[in-house]
């Protein structure tokens, strides 16, 4: 299971609208607990791409986002990113480039502006699997 | 020598490279890492021929990405 407050939802579903009509991404980093993760901080970062289709995060803000982790005693949960025009699952491209199986892959769908879907997976290889995923 | 790596201060060997340490970190699929030594990323096809200092600091960063 993994969770995230309301507050940090509300900044990444703010973040990835500004965006649009691209995709927005950026990091999660919070605390282990047994199996469970805890969201304590969102990293809203740019996509380089500037596209709809694709995302790649800056690294230069990524590096900057794992030193903020590591100073506030954080570890990296994985990342996230919006899907303008598709839906709330990972993409074949999504699965290529997911490289860690530990972490988790949040996708906000924007599809349905008004009715934003925000998931999140594992995946590894080819298979992607949905987790449990509380907003609180 | 002592370097930095991923905020771990350790003890390597002097004439160290990049490429070597990434074998002894047992980086995974490096060939999507992106290394920056001193805050400065290090173009891929250098990690060879850079040898690391003493007090240097270095990060692997995965690349992330993906699309819709």
């Amino acid at each position: 299971m993994i969770s995230m407050s309301k507050a940090d939802y509300n900044k990444i579903l703010e973040y990835a609208k500004s965006e649009l009509p691209n995709e927005a991404c950026g990091l999660i980093a919070g605390e282990k607990i047994g199996e469970d993760k805890v969201i304590k901080k969102v990293y809203l970062l740019t996509n380089i791409d500037h596209s709809n289709e694709h995302f790649s995060l800056d690294p230069k803000e990524q590096l900057a986002s794992i030193k903020d982790m590591r100073a506030n005693g954080l570890v990296p949960l994985g990342n996230w990113h919006s899907h303008p025009e598709s839906p709330s699952r990972p993409s074949e491209e999504d699965k290529r480039l997911a490289y860690d199986s530990k972490a988790s892959y949040l996708i906000l769908s924007l599809m349905d502006i008004e009715n934003p879907v925000f998931n999140s997976f594992k995946i590894q290889g080819d298979k992607a699997e949905k987790e449990e995923f509380i907003i609180k | 020598m002592f370097i930095t790596v991923a905020g771990i201060k350790k003890e390597v060997k002097e004439g160290l490279t990049v490429a070597q340490l990434i074998v002894d970190e047992k980086v995974e699929t490096p060939e999507y890492v992106t290394v920056s030594l001193n805050d400065e990323f290090l173009e891929s096809g250098t990690f060879d021929k850079t040898v690391l200092k003493d007090g240097d600091t270095v990060e692997f960063l995965y690349f992330m990405g993906g699309g819709q």
